[in-house]
């Protein structure tokens, strides 16, 4: 009744009373709030928010009102446009959210799948231990000793107290270059290194040499005529054999645990004098299994010690072939076979398998033994 | 050195389970590898049976015997036995298992019905009874050695502990029942009463003939040789079942009873004897030299050529024995032999070494002399032999004969706190005095030195140490401290060490596997490898006993033997072997002139150790690679890709950079690669020296079909010591601009056989020193480019260290590198 109806067609006008304003601001937030995407949202913004939607045709209205009246009822289809927008905003904002977390989750792979692409690589296994064996000496400031493993027979032998017709000689199957007697020979042990480092520097010395050294026997489970040794000598003032045990006991607490201990046997090395084997505590059972046949264990043959090297107190004659003075200076001398030591410690059962080059074996340690 | 217990406790009387005594020798030094039981498992009766009738049974295929034997009354008198041996005659003591026995094995005696008959027991071989190997017949006892029916265990040694000592070769007395019996009542601390305290019963000798003559013509290499004469001998007297099972158990047969009678007495008192037939000597006996050339035949029947410096036994014809070490065929004393030359001699431990290894000939009697046998006791020995043989075979002892030289005794001064000092523990000066005396030492104590006789049978013990450690053994070493030394302040790893470590990490990482190779190679080998006749990685050292004749040579190159290490993976059905090997190689065959003949007596001079290192082949550090089959495998994300050139130069350079250096790739040829897709690499030290490093690149295609190896397998070997002695201690920082980036891209024509290498070191030096980075981004070649032509696509930074480029700055730096292309390799702007 606000405006003149001079046509034939008549027009509903809007309603701008309260309650009428109030019903297209309910209606408006009840279908922004059950718009279930974006374009849900899209058509009641068309339907409540457009040009076309009853409040802006209400809002057309405003000016046929009489003056009086314009303000308030401006005031209130401002407040209820107001309303919608706030409300068609902060559900934009939700359903943007929704449409977001909805193209995540249409990206769901299978995480399972390999992802494999390149090979994994490996360090040989022996390499390792010898590095880790060495890293326990380097940490007590010992330096890592090299030598040629084509070696004079001098070295090898001569100086290390072993004369040529000694049947010391014999205990080794000597490899020869050349001939028997050119003089040169693959070093048998890494005790040869010992002697270079005896040579090239003063006392005190406190050298580890770990390397390759060669034996003239067959391949088989337990023998491989190429193999590696750890070596270690110390030469200085006052050493004794119960720095020897100290320091047989130390490696054998880091390669093995905390608690482990060694035990030395008297045996014959031609460069050491007195000599011992060195047994190692087994450090599975801790000897918990000799006697024990409900609890045999494996490692060590129920026997509670592991054969592990020889070692003893530098011969004074091996002193005497390098230039040291025995009476000044003692000295004592290791050496184990790091074949050995990771058949036991890391469960090598046969010693082909270290040997034939197959990268499965390497594998399997990764960088580390 | 095998030992009965039994033995042992006759001689110490210590009666001790065998286990205990091995544990108790091991402590002090001797290595007692296990103990066996003689026997073991043997359960129920064994009796000495009394062989009363034969009856051959000859309708078997083979001869078959039913034996009535007496077993004695307790054990039901004579039964019947079948028997399938032939060794025994009626009136024979035999060993009798009885039904219900179970023998070693865990095999089962019963009676039961065979050949016809009821056999009511068995007739034991040695074998059967678990005393030995010996199948060649049933035991049979000596004459009278028990009456039927006696517990017949005992008798043969059933039961009894055997010791199994690997004697190291500082102890040859430990190769006696005596050295191991002193060693034992030392353990045990009990007194020692030596075996050779014991004057051997013995008649004074006849003198009927006169005793055969002997002589030493070398009094160096024999200071000792003693010949007894026995006549009337009965040859055919048995040996007694005791003596046989020693021997059997120190692991020696029985011959006949003169050769085992010498055995005993070897294994008894560690002197070796040797019983040469009297009738088959002529003149008198000699230690001395053999013609050169002589051909002797030893007992083993193999004809030996000797040499003037040999040490032998002669008698006027020549050579009769190779001393110390096996008598001679011609001489040797046998079933008939009555009439008896018995050698006991002392020669010097070095000569029988050497006849030992010359010969290749390990005896008894070589193994104890090359370890030292006690210089004064081969009379005695021949003592106690003739005692023994007169009493068990009768016979008439003539006279001896005996040359010596004179005998020097060892004597070592040391002080009484030695011991400690070495040990690291206190050790009483007269604990020291007591255990030396012991061991056999005479100590005179004086002013707190220690004046030390040491017994004739150690000649091992020659100086201070020797003794520390005979003191310290028998306390124990099981006593000592453990004590930490404190060595001085370290410096770590070399810098080489450190870089030899980071490369193989480095490589690993790049998903290889580390292999190690044996480093023996032999022609074939290089025929497969493709090494030319003339190439210098032949010049190798050549081992004088390869263990394999096909491969004598030790490598000059890691991909000699990581080849075939590939090989033998892809044979393992690893088709994809991504390996690796870095270790030594050997430059240079070793002449035999080269090296100095050198004393251990005192440090080589300066000039003689140099003289040594040069005599030495250089030995490189080098690192090899293998790259055979796929990079990347195949799987949801696509198919593989296989191994190509760039990944083993990528390779190269993976490593050169672990170490701090930039690789310099450029085109080589080496017969082992493919002639187009081989790489040679350098690097630039920091004075800007270039040097050699390797190769890499596509192996040959012959060398892959020989191999066996994936198509287009790729390799690389780097000289890393080279490489590490180029590589800087110290890395320089990097300057650079923080000034906006000016990029252009320049797309390159140029001829096919140009290096993008050489295009780019062009375009570097033409762009200047705006030019930040450059980049070859795309290869290209086709039809559109043209015959016998490629495109190089570049993309270039520059910036400038101070303000912001202009475009002109730009272009014209672009331009000049362009321009350096267009005249340095023939390029042109891609159109």
């Amino acid at each position: 009744m606000s405006a003149p109806n001079k046509e034939f067609d008549p027009k509903q006008v809007s309603d701008l009373s309260e309650d009428s304003v109030n019903r297209m601001v309910a209606a408006a937030l009840t279908a922004i709030g059950a718009a279930g995407d974006l374009s849900e949202l899209k058509e009641v913004r068309l339907a409540h928010f457009g040009d076309r939607s009853p409040l802006a045709l209400a809002n057309r209205e405003i000016g046929a009102l009489p003056p009086a009246a314009k303000a308030e009822v401006g005031k209130r289809v401002g407040h209820a446009k107001a309303q919608i927008k706030d409300s068609l905003t902060s559900r934009e904002e939700e359903l943007e959210l929704l449409r977001d977390q909805q193209a995540l989750l249409q990206e769901v792979v299978d995480i399972t799948v390999p992802t494999d692409r390149e090979w994994t690589g490996g360090r040989h296994p022996l390499t390792t231990l010898m590095d880790a064996m060495a890293d326990v000496f380097i940490a007590m400031g010992y330096s890592v000793a090299e030598g040629p493993e084509l070696e004079a027979e001098w070295v090898n032998f001569d100086a290390l107290n072993v004369p040529a017709d000694h049947p010391a000689r014999t205990m080794q199957d000597t490899f020869y270059v050349t001939s028997s007697d050119s003089g040169a020979v693959l070093r048998t042990q890494t005790s040869p290194i010992q002697i270079r480092a005896m040579l090239e520097r003063d006392p005190p010395i406190y050298v580890v040499a770990p390397g390759r050294v060669y034996r003239t026997d067959e391949l088989d489970a337990t023998h491989t005529p190429v193999f590696h040794q750890i070596e270690g000598l110390a030469v200085d003032r006052g050493l004794t054999m119960a720095h020897l045990k100290g320091t047989l006991d130390h490696l054998a607490e880091q390669m093995f645990g905390a608690g482990i201990v060694t035990r030395l046997r008297p045996s014959y090395f031609p460069f050491t004098e007195p000599s011992a084997e060195v047994d190692l505590q087994c450090f599975v059972c801790r000897g918990s299994s000799i006697g024990n046949p409900d609890a045999s264990c494996r490692t060590c043959g129920s026997e509670g010690w592991i054969e592990w090297g020889g070692c003893g107190m530098v011969n004074p004659r091996v002193l005497r072939a390098v230039g040291i003075d025995p009476h000044a200076y003692t000295g004592f001398a290791f050496g184990m076979g790091i074949e050995r030591t990771l058949m036991f410690r890391n469960g090598v059962t046969d010693m082909r398998d270290m040997v034939e080059g197959d990268l499965r074996f390497t594998r399997a340690f990764g960088v580390e033994a | 050195m095998r030992i009965a217990a039994s033995w042992i406790t006759e001689l110490t009387g210590v009666l001790a389970p065998g286990r205990d005594m091995a544990e108790r020798l091991i402590a002090a030094g001797l290595e007692v590898e296990g103990v066996v039981v003689v026997g073991e498992g043997l359960m129920g009766d064994l009796v000495v049976g009394h062989v009363e009738d034969i009856e051959e049974l000859r309708e078997f295929k083979k001869p078959i015997r039913y034996c009535l034997v007496d077993v004695g009354a307790e054990h039901g008198g004579i039964r019947g036995i079948i028997c399938g041996a032939q060794n025994f005659v009626i009136g024979d003591l035999v060993v009798v298992a009885l039904p219900g026995t179970v023998l070693p094995g865990g095999f089962e005696i019963s009676a039961r019905e065979t050949y016809g008959k009821l056999s009511n027991g068995m007739i034991c071989s040695e074998r059967e009874m678990g005393l030995g190997e010996d199948h060649d017949g049933i035991l049979v006892l000596p004459k009278a050695t028990a009456e039927a029916g006696t517990d017949a265990k005992p008798i043969v040694g059933i039961g009894d502990q055997i010791l199994e000592i690997a004697v190291t070769p500082d102890r040859g007395y430990a190769l006696s029942a005596r050295g191991i019996a002193r060693e034992v009542a030392i353990a045990y601390s009990v007194p020692f009463s030596d075996p050779i305290d014991r004057t051997p019963v013995l008649p004074a000798p006849t003198q009927t003939r006169k005793p055969a003559a002997c002589a030493s013509d070398d009094l160096e290499s024999c200071d000792l040789f003693t010949l007894s004469t026995v006549v009337n001998f009965d040859p055919h007297a048995f040996t007694p079942q005791w003596m046989k099972n020693r021997l059997r158990e120190c692991g020696m047969r029985s011959v006949s009873l003169a050769v085992d009678i010498t055995n005993y007495v070897m294994l008894e008192l560690g002197q070796p004897l040797h019983a040469f037939d009297l009738d088959k000597l002529q003149g008198m006996v000699r230690a001395g030299h053999p013609r050169e050339g002589e051909i002797f035949e030893t007992l083993d029947h193999v004809e030996r050529t000797l040499s003037e410096s040999d040490l032998v036994i002669l008698d006027d014809r020549g050579t009769i024995g190779l001393a110390g070490v096996m008598g001679g065929l011609d001489a040797e004393i046998s079933d008939s032999s009555t009439n008896i030359a018995l050698e006991a001699a002392h020669f010097d431990a070095t000569a029988i070494a050497r006849s030992s290894r010359k010969y290749k000939l390990s005896s008894e009697a070589s193994r104890r002399f090359e370890r030292g046998v006690d210089r004064t006791i081969a009379p005695y020995a021949a003592a106690r032999a003739l005692e023994l043989m007169l009493e068990c075979g009768g016979g008439e002892y003539v006279g001896m004969n005996a040359v010596e030289a004179p005998m020097q005794v060892t004597v070592i001064t040391i002080s009484d706190q030695l011991p400690s000092r070495i040990a690291g523990m206190e050790i009483p000066a007269q604990q020291v005095v007591d255990l030396l005396t012991a061991v056999g030492c005479r100590v005179i104590h004086e002013d707190g030195q220690l004046e030390v006789a040491v017994p004739s049978w150690r000649p091992d013990i020659t100086d201070q140490a020797d003794l520390v450690e005979e003191v310290v053994r028998l306390i124990g070493y099981s006593n000592l401290p453990s004590t930490l030394p404190v060595a001085p302040a370290g410096r770590g790893l070399t810098h080489a060490q450190k870089l030899r470590r980071r490369v193989g990490t480095a490589l690993a990482h790049a998903g290889l596997s580390e292999v190690l190779s044996y480093p023996f190679v032999g022609p074939l080998d290089l025929t497969a490898l493709r090494i030319p006749a003339h190439d210098s990685r032949r010049d190798m050292p050549t081992l004088a006993n390869p263990l394999s004749d096909e491969q004598p040579w030790l490598r000059s190159s890691i991909l000699f033997t990581l080849i075939p290490a590939a090989r033998r993976n892809i044979g393992r059905g690893h088709v994809t072997t991504p390996i690796f090997e870095a270790g030594s190689v050997f430059h240079g065959a070793v002449s035999t002139e080269s090296i100095p003949v050198m004393t251990a007596e005192h440090r080589p001079t300066q000039a003689q150790w140099e003289a040594l290192e040069r005599a030495l082949p250089n030995q490189p550090f080098h690192i090899g690679a293998v790259l055979s089959g796929d990079a990347q495998q195949a799987g949801w994300w696509g198919p593989a890709r296989s191994f190509d050139w760039s990944d083993s130069v990528q390779l190269a350079r993976t490593i050169t950079q672990a170490c701090g250096l930039e690789l310099v790739v450029s085109r080589a040829s080496d017969p082992m690669f493919h002639p187009g897709r081989c790489a040679q690499l350098q690097v630039t030290d920091s004075d800007g020296k270039m040097h050699m490093i390797g190769v890499a690149g596509e192996l040959h295609p012959a060398l892959i079909d020989s191999f066996g190896l994936s198509a287009r397998s790729c390799a690389m070997e780097i000289d890393l010591s080279t490489v590490i002695a180029a590589a800087p201690l110290v890395r320089s920082a990097p300057i650079f601009s923080t000034q906006p980036v000016a990029k252009e891209d320049l797309a390159l024509v140029v001829d096919i056989n140009v290096d993008a290498v050489s295009v780019e070191r062009a375009l570097r030096e033409g762009a200047g020193d705006l030019l930040e980075s450059i980049r070859l981004f795309d290869v290209y070649s086709g039809p559109q480019i043209g015959e016998g032509k490629k495109s190089l696509a570049f993309a270039l930074r520059f910036r400038s260290p101070d303000h912001t480029l202009s475009a002109d700055e730009t272009t014209k730096a672009r331009e000049s590198a362009l321009a350096r292309a267009v005249i340095q390799c023939g390029a042109a702007l891609r159109a």
